[in-house]
């Protein structure tokens, strides 16, 4: 469902992401670890377009991104992303967070896209807040909004960057239960994260990122328990 | 010392004020209406890709910004006709000076505004699949204007009081009509008193209507 290949991004003649390769299933979850700053991020934000990416190739879905004839705000409404501050509206309610692109974009009813909004906030347990306002909410309760939102325009693939990096601890286990839950339905989904107890539990596929390259990946097993590359080991033996 | 002054007889002079203060109203009300219009425009200008739209709005704010108000009241009323070979009346020549100055400042103020919306927004909206316009028309601009109020009144304030220096091009604003009376009857310290008690009625209203707003609007 996904080809990534010889993925180049420069800012300036910072060379973040360095030729990366990677294909992912439908349904596939693959989680991305490692270091800041080794481009993680970038590589998401590539997969969106909210980075122009400098060459390389991507296909999602069978569409070419970087062609460009193709209707970017399109393959934007076919991945959802989910963002380490959450990014809620913070002049509209839960609600109204959940339903403007479905409506802006998808053309649904303002009817239609309450029906739907209430299915996802019922998912994500906030079924008693679509009329409060994200200021109103603790950071795990916006967090989980910002995912029903993205649920909201049916994405084909969701990436989430840090879901919980901003998080109280104990805010954390609600979100990842909720993340959990999507994977379980069969969610394609590419997770940026340091929770290693999430990468192991949930991840199909685990990949290592150092210095704008994909070092080694594979299965959460692998990577935790016999990492083969030595600066793995490092990070592994600096975050577990 | 207070005793040496004719408080009571100021009373007389409040036709001739009432019209000055009508003209000031006036004034700023015309001319901050085209001034906000200005700096929408060219604060849109500020936020603009198109290099000429940007450059032309920069050069405006900065021309604006960087000469005093009474140089270009004066180059408007005694300057300006001699090039376009038309006089203009001191009232127009008034709005214009006012509508020009407050639009430079409010085209910062919308720029300022736009800019301080954490990136973050237009970024979830973008991700949504909105196009830049709705990201910005739905998102971006609700919560800008928002943020524009608090300084867009402070700006109306300091406008406010500018018009007086209308005065030296003859609008026969509040100012002007004080000028008039103390230099007929020598009663600088009642009249001046007084004309400044009336700007400071006019602001002192302006400020609590402002922050009768914020308050509904819950800004901080
Ligand atoms: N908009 C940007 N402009 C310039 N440099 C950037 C930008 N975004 C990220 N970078 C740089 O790219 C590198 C990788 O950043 P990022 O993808 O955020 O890493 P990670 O998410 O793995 O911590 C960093 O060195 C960062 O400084
Ligand atoms: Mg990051």
């Amino acid at each position: 469902m996904i080809k990534v290949r010889q993925l180049y991004k420069k800012f300036g003649d910072n060379e973040v992401l360095r030729g990366i390769d990677c294909e992912m299933k439908e349904k596939e979850v693959v989680c991305v670890i490692g270091p800041s700053g080794s481009g993680k991020s970038t590589f998401l934000r590539c997969l969106n377009l909210l980075e122009t990416i400098t060459s390389g190739e991507v296909i999602i879905d069978g569409e070419n991104i970087m062609n460009p004839n193709i209707d970017i705000n399109k393959i934007r409404t076919e991945v959802g992303m989910v963002f380490q501050q959450f990014n809620l509206f913070p002049h509209k309610n839960v609600m109204e967070n959940i339903i403007l692109a479905p409506m802006k974009v998808r053309k649904l009813s303002r009817e239609e896209a309450i029906a739907r909004g209430e299915k996802l906030l019922e998912k994500v347990g906030l079924s008693d807040k679509g009329r409060s306002y994200p200021q109103q909410l603790s950071g795990g309760q916006q967090q989980r909004v910002a995912i029903a939102r993205a649920l909201a325009m049916e994405p084909k693939l969701m990436l989430f960057d840090e879901p919980t990096s901003a998080l109280d601890p104990e805010l954390v286990g609600e979100v990842l239960a909720v993340m959990k839950q999507l994977a379980e339905e069969g969610m394609t989904m590419i997770v940026v994260t340091h929770e290693m107890g999430f990468a192991r539990e949930v991840a199909d596929r685990v990949l290592f990122m150092d210095h704008g390259l994909i070092v080694e990946e594979g299965t959460p097993e692998q990577i935790f328990t016999s990492p083969r590359s030595e600066r793995t080991k490092e990070f592994l033996n600096k975050v577990l | 010392m207070i005793g040496r002054f004719d408080w009571l007889g100021v009373i007389d002079f409040f036709p001739q004020l009432g019209i000055g203060l009508c003209y000031t109203l006036l004034i700023s009300v015309v001319g901050l209406l085209i001034g906000f219009v200005l700096g929408a425009i060219f604060g849109l200008g500020r936020l603009s890709k198109n290099k000429l739209f940007y450059s032309i709005a920069s050069v405006y704010v900065e021309v604006i910004r960087g000469t005093p108000l009474l140089v270009q009241a004066i180059w408007v009323f005694f300057a300006l006709p001699l090039i376009i070979e038309y006089n203009l009346a001191s009232i127009s020549a008034g709005i214009i000076v006012i509508s020009v100055n407050s639009g430079a400042y409010i085209a910062e103020i919308v720029r300022g505004a736009v800019q301080s919306i954490e990136k973050g927004q237009m970024e979830a909206g973008r991700s949504l699949g909105l196009t830049h316009n709705q990201a910005m028309r739905y998102i971006i601009w609700p919560q800008a204007f928002k943020r524009m109020i608090p300084p867009l009144g402070n700006q109306f304030i300091i406008s406010i009081k500018d018009t007086s220096l209308l005065s030296v091009i003859l609008v026969p604003e509040l100012m002007f009509q004080g000028r008039l009376v103390a230099s007929n009857y020598f009663n600088a310290v009642e009249i001046y008193t007084t004309v400044a008690m009336f700007y400071l009625a006019i602001t002192l209203t302006l400020s609590f209507v402002l922050r009768y707003v914020e308050r509904r609007l819950n800004i901080q």
